[in-house]
């Protein structure tokens, strides 16, 4: 399949006070390789402050790069210029769903309105708004659209809010979506119909997504391919299947063992969890990033970085002992 | 194991302008002294309501309809608040509220934050409250020095100790923990909760802890209660609630809509939203949602059946 979306060494540096007078390089992303094809979805995981938003908005463009390269469809997008991006449509071919249903929609507009406003600012035809609104209506299941087009944001449960800023993404026809977090505010009962309605509407409309989340788990059910990243850096990255039955790395097999699952035997146990928090990027660990937290780091890990590695077919480790540690030499928990 | 708490027949509604928001709507249960019990639900199914209420800290226009509570034996919802404050609060029971951690006062380091009680409600000298405190802090994990930092300086997880350093300055009885680790990392949560067990154990307190998160109450819970709508729809053994023992359908729905690491069930949802507390359905607040609905679920409001040993269920499924 096609691919959609491809970034190549990505860096995106920002310059943040530090003191009084000083200023210092924040890394968000420190050399990022990553692609997406067309009807797949590649699931970005990691704690806060990893740089998994930073990484969504480069690759839309919606921020620049730093270092490295952004493709979209095979055309180097990242020096080109708004206009550009406009005149060649690729703004309308790369869209965003946020996290929270509840601040990003305009309480005083009728959903039809929130909807069709892409599209009335890209110019459209009264006629060619009213076809793409209930088509995309349709496609998030706010069915049938004629009742859902009149109503305004308060009336719609979480959910179904978070469904409309899909329709609204949806209605410029766009070939890679980027949707970050996009259930984390919604009810636990909801949140599997979101995404499963994601994935369909993926599968039809023929999109690559890229799927920002902290939840590991839902992962699973939504994406192909899955990328665990750590202070900047992708640490661990594959087909999703293998990644969660065979983690390599220790902050992705530490991670996996932090998901809890509903078990009574639970409170009989303790949890093997990752000591201490994620150092702060702008200070970063030297060596393997991971090391200061890592249970199985040896010399090396201080001093040199570890390179992403193929390990497995299609699966990348960055990390010294990934060798032992995949043989089972070497137990991490 | 005797009683550590115990509500009956507690009703909590908020005046607002679109008439009475029912929040706690008809509760009853219990507490034994150095249990964990879990109250499961969605947002807006009166679980921070039935929170506040046992500390007697509701907001104003929160009334308790009706209902007693028991804390150790006493009724402690006709005493004065001033007569609770003294004798209850902090020092028998506290509570660990809902966004605490992004609600510490800013300009207090959180040390003093933390000797405050100790100072106004046990009129403890500063230097011996300070002492105290530090020992709290080192207690959950943190380093005494941070005793003087504020909480700008700390991250999500060493603010959400601190507030939990706070709530056992006083050595409660009774803990009630509400959503502690909803804001944090599975990485952090997971660190937390570690230190929660801990801390029952090391105290022997009672818990009730507040959660949207089945998974997560597995971690603590001996008992489940399961709120829907304002109202109790379940309540039994981690292990029945969470097994394979028959259950009330909204809490089979919730089971199945937790995304899984392992085996091949897909996550199901549960389709429709919670009820509106200020006009909610007649008969089965859960009806609307339910997928086994029949005539009497529309018509009639279930009570609690029991469906096992200490186990109940709020459906007709269950009933005669
Ligand atoms: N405009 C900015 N200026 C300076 N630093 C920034 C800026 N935006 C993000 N950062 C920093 O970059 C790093 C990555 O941030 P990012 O928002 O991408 O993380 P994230 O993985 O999306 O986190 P979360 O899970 O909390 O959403 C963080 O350390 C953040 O503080
Ligand atoms: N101060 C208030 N005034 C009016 N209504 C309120 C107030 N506080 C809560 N409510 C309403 O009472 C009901 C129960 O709210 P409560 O906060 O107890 O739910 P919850 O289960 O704790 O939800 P969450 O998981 O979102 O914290 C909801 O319908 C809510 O909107
Ligand atoms: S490289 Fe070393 S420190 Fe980094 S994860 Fe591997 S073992 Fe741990
Ligand atoms: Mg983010
Ligand atoms: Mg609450």
């Amino acid at each position: 399949m096609e691919e959609v979306i491809r970034l190549e060494g990505v860096k995106k540096y920002y310059e943040v006070r530090s003191g009084l007078l000083g200023s210092k390089i924040l890394k968000a992303l420190d050399g990022v390789t990553l692609s997406i094809r067309k009807k797949e979805t590649v699931a970005v995981v990691g704690e806060s402050g990893c740089g998994k938003s930073t990484l969504g908005r480069v690759s839309l463009r919606l921020l620049d790069v730093t270092d490295g390269r952004v493709f979209f469809k095979g055309q180097d997008i990242s020096m080109m210029r708004e206009e550009e991006l406009r005149a060649k449509s690729f703004r309308k071919k790369m869209q965003i769903i946020f996290q929270d249903p509840y601040s990003s929609l305009n309480p005083f507009m009728r959903i039809g309105d929130i909807v069709a406003e892409p599209l009335e600012i890209h110019g459209y035809r009264r006629e060619e708004i009213r076809e793409a609104v209930y088509r995309a209506l349709e496609d998030v299941k706010l069915v049938p659209p004629e009742e859902f087009v009149n109503r305004y944001p308060h009336e719609l449960s979480g959910g179904q809010r978070q469904r409309v800023n899909i329709a609204r993404a949806l209605v410029l026809g766009p070939e890679y979506i980027v949707a970050d977090e996009p259930v984390s505010m919604i009810d636990a009962s909801s949140r599997a119909e979101i995404l499963l309605l994601l994935k369909s509407i993926r599968d039809s409309r023929e999109m690559g997504v890229l799927y920002i989340t902290h939840d590991i788990a839902t992962a699973r059910y939504v994406s192909e391919r899955v990328a665990v990243m750590y202070l900047g850096e992708i640490a661990e990255t594959g087909l999703t299947t293998s990644v969660l039955k065979t983690p390599i790395h220790p902050y992705t097999i530490l991670l996996l063992n932090s998901v809890p699952e509903p078990d009574p035997a639970n409170r009989r146990r303790r949890r093997p969890v990752i000591k201490g928090e994620p150092p702060s990027p702008l200070n970063p660990p030297s060596g393997c990033k991971f090391h200061t937290r890592c249970p199985v780091a040896i010399e090396r890990c201080r001093i040199e970085k570890p390179a992403l590695t193929e390990y497995l077919p299609g699966h990348f480790v960055a990390c010294h002992r990934a060798e032992e540690i995949m043989r089972g030499a070497l137990s991490v928990t | 194991m005797s009683g550590a708490l115990a509500v009956e027949d507690l009703r909590v509604y908020y005046r607002t302008d679109r008439g009475a928001v029912r929040a706690v709507d008809g509760v009853s249960f219990s507490l034994a002294r150095g249990e964990s019990l879990a109250v499961v639900g969605e947002s807006g199914s009166g679980k921070s309501t039935l929170g506040l209420t046992l500390i007697r800290a509701l907001p104003a226009n929160a009334s308790v309809v009706s209902g007693r509570v028991y804390i150790e034996g006493e009724e402690t919802l006709s005493l004065s608040l001033t007569d609770f404050r003294r004798r209850y609060s902090w020092r028998v029971i506290s509570m660990v509220f809902q966004g605490a951690m992004n609600s510490l006062n800013p300009v207090l380091k959180v040390g003093d934050q933390i000797a405050e009680p100790l100072i106004y409600n046990g009129e403890t000298p500063r230097d011996e409250a300070r002492r105290r405190a530090m020992e709290m802090i080192e207690l959950v994990g943190l380093p005494r020095e941070f005793y003087y930092r504020y909480p700008h300086e700390l991250s999500g997880g060493m603010r959400q100790r601190i507030v939990i350093a706070m709530s056992l300055v006083m050595n409660p009885k009774i803990l009630i923990l509400d959503e502690p680790t909803s804001a944090l990392d599975v990485t952090i949560q997971a660190q937390i909760i570690n230190l929660v067990k801990e801390l029952i154990e090391r105290f022997s307190l009672s818990v009730i802890f507040i959660t949207h998160d089945l998974a997560l109450a597995s971690d603590i819970a001996d008992r489940i209660m399961v709120m829907y709508g304002g109202q109790i729809v379940e309540l039994g053994s981690a292990e029945r609630v969470l097994g394979e023992a028959t259950k009330h359908p909204y809490t089979e729905k919730l089971l199945a809509s937790i995304p899984r690491l392992r085996g091949e069930t897909i996550p199901e949802f549960i389709p429709g939203r919670p009820p509106d507390l200020a006009s909610p359905p007649p008969g089965c607040r859960f009806h609307p949602r339910c997928p086994y609905v029949f005539d009497r679920c529309v018509k009639e409001e279930p009570p609690l059946f029991k469906v096992g040993e200490g186990h109940v269920a709020k459906c007709w499924l269950h009933g005669e």
